[in-house]
């Protein structure tokens, strides 16, 4: 079976103004697949190529060398709209100054299904107020987004990339700036939308704990270039996690879901005199 | 109420009002004529060679219909350049638009072209470039990683605009100042009638790059996600960028070729109409092309009548509107954003 998406060899670097020569590599020799109905995670310390791996997928910048394949078609041949009906983003920030409502930001989401249309159509308003009500921000469609908390905010975009009927949800640290309640629903939601809508779902994530939680499989990026790939419990091991982070990590098991829970092993404090 | 039903009703009032001040911009002015007589000179019975048909179809109807173009190719403009800097402030004369056409026409007014038919296309070829050069320049200047910064981009403006009126200024200096017969009239934005050839070219133009911005409407609204969410929803944002730019300058560069640079209709149009309807561009662009012609068209039979027979510039009255206008918006609603 084709995979939904496969990284082939993949290398990227940003263009280095002045240092033409020797541009160092984002990601280098990047390889992986997605299989159709997982829910995938990529994490990895900061400056890793999170970011740029997610880039990569959605065309926003295309690989220097190898392929990105989605569905067995490279992606440089889809059109913008074409790739944005399969693939749906969340992005880790909500744009600022945005001056439309939430109602109004959702339907965005349905610009790929008609892009020559001037107007919505019927199908994408119900679309819409569809997306609203599975990520609960129905009450929320005549306001502002600027006036919402963050964790309404976040589920008010994660509402417009759900009415993009995708079939990859794609989220950037969705829990970054959520207390732990809007992490906790977050999750949920995530499980709930590959359960119940089938879509896959790719989430990239510092915090390992909440990919352990949700994630089939785990993607370990370390200085731009895979480490490890497998099950959390294969990835998240004190031998695996430690050469790539640098620093020393204590792995667990939480108690409720059986799952790796990882901290850090906090460096202990000179003693005071 | 649907954005469609809501469209469509508020362009019949803005159609009914662009009507209504047609029609008494039409029936005053300094000549004095009575209702009856510029009744007969528009329905056709009165004489070809008769002051009444002279002054109605020849002076003041191309008059309405170049201040009613203008107007609304001014506004939207405004709305083009909001939604690709994605500052509510930004507009063509803010933004030293405006000065870069006006550096284009003087110049193109001193290889001699006029308002015949050729010689307008000629002249509005030289205002388009102007406006695209000042409108890059301040593009240029303007940009950061990531998007424009808001008070570089003013402040980009203000200094595009100082550079290309300056150069205006040596241009009309090191020039016999009688080749450039009523120069300073048009510099402060002047609807002198236009020959109905060169009339249809600015309407041409105008609709141009109006169709263009329209066309773009749904896809700006996108723009306000950031160009990288855009791009991510199926948005081609360089080709659209490039295409919403080179139309608001062309409309700019067409407004300023045929009726001189005049100021603030950009900003205080769209400001008006995103109260009553919101910051949907495909609410704001067409009504912004009606909205645009009632205020313009206000504006300019204001000018011709309030210290008759003389006659004020009509860029002075939008500026005397624009200028408090702009202040009480920066003062008040867009002071986080600075």
């Amino acid at each position: 079976m084709i995979p939904l998406v496969e990284f082939d060899d993949v290398a990227f670097a940003y263009p280095q103004p002045g240092r033409r020569r020797q541009a160092a590599f984002t990601l280098a020799g990047v390889s992986f697949a997605i299989e159709a109905g997982e829910v995938f995670g990529v994490i990895g310390p900061n400056s890793a190529g999170k970011t740029t791996l997610l880039r990569l997928l959605t065309r926003v910048v295309a690989a220097g060398r190898g392929e990105v394949r989605l569905d067995g078609v490279p992606i440089a041949r889809l059109g913008h709209s074409e790739l944005a009906r399969q693939v749906a983003v969340v992005p880790q920030d909500t744009p600022r100054p945005f001056p439309f409502s939430v109602e109004q930001l959702v339907l965005m989401g349905r610009y790929p299904h008609g892009p020559g249309r001037f107007f919505e159509s019927e199908i994408d308003l119900a679309q819409a107020v569809a997306a609203m009500e599975a990520t609960g921000v129905r009450h929320l469609a005549p306001l502002p987004l600027e006036q919402l908390s963050g964790g309404e905010r976040q589920r008010a975009m994660l509402a417009r990339a759900v009415a993009q009927q995708p079939r990859l949800l794609v989220l950037d640290e969705p829990t970054a700036h959520l207390d732990l309640r809007y992490q906790a629903e977050t999750a949920a939601l995530l499980r709930q939308l590959n359960a119940g809508a089938g879509m896959t779902v790719l989430l990239v994530s510092h915090d390992l704990n909440l990919a352990a939680e949700v994630c089939d499989r785990l993607l370990l990026l370390g200085g731009g270039r895979v480490a490890c790939v497998g099950p959390p419990i294969e990835v998240l091991q004190r031998a695996v996690l430690e050469p790539v982070f640098g620093c020393a990590v204590v792995v667990d098991v939480n108690p409720t879901s059986g799952r790796p829970a990882v901290q850090v092993a906090w460096p202990v404090a000179p003693a005071r005199r | 109420m649907s954005a469609g039903r809501r469209l469509a009703l508020a362009l019949a009032m803005l159609g009914a009002a662009l009507l209504a001040v047609a029609v008494l911009a039409l029936f005053v002015g300094s000549a004095g004529l009575s209702p009856g007589a510029v009744a007969r000179a528009l329905a056709g019975q009165a004489g070809a060679e008769s002051v009444e048909s002279v002054v109605t179809l020849q002076l003041r109807l191309p008059r309405v219909v170049a201040a009613a173009l203008a107007g609304g190719a001014l506004a939207v403009a405004g709305v083009a350049f909001q939604a690709l800097t994605r500052n509510p402030l930004a507009e063509p004369s803010v933004l030293g638009v405006s000065s870069g056409a006006a550096f284009g026409v003087v110049l193109a007014q001193i290889f001699g072209l006029g308002l015949s038919a050729l010689q307008a296309l000629g002249m509005a070829v030289f205002a388009f470039a102007g406006a695209l050069l000042a409108a890059g320049a301040v593009y240029l200047i303007a940009r950061v990683p990531g998007g424009l910064s808001v008070p570089t981009l003013l402040l980009a403006g203000v200094i595009v605009g100082i550079f290309f009126t300056s150069a205006i200024t040596v241009l009309i200096s090191v020039v016999d100042f009688d080749r450039l017969g009523g120069v300073v009239h048009w510099l402060l934005g002047n609807l002198a009638p236009i020959p109905p050839t060169a009339l249809a070219l600015f309407a041409l133009l105008a609709l141009a790059g109006f169709g263009l911005i329209l066309r773009s409407a749904r896809e700006l609204n996108l723009l306000a996600l950031g160009e990288e969410a855009a791009t991510q929803l199926g948005v081609n944002a360089a080709r659209l960028k490039r295409r919403v730019f080179v139309a608001a300058a062309l409309l700019t560069g067409t407004v300023v070729a045929f009726a001189g640079p005049i100021g603030f209709v950009g900003l205080v149009v769209p400001h008006v109409l995103r109260g009553v309807l919101g910051q949907d561009n495909r609410l704001l662009v067409p009504t912004a092309l009606v909205g645009g012609g009632v205020f313009l068209l206000a504006a300019d039979t204001l000018a011709r009548n309030v210290v008759a027979p003389a006659e004020l510039s009509v860029g002075v009255i939008t500026s005397f509107c624009g200028a408090p206008f702009f202040v009480y918006l920066l003062r008040t609603r867009y002071r986080a954003s600075l």
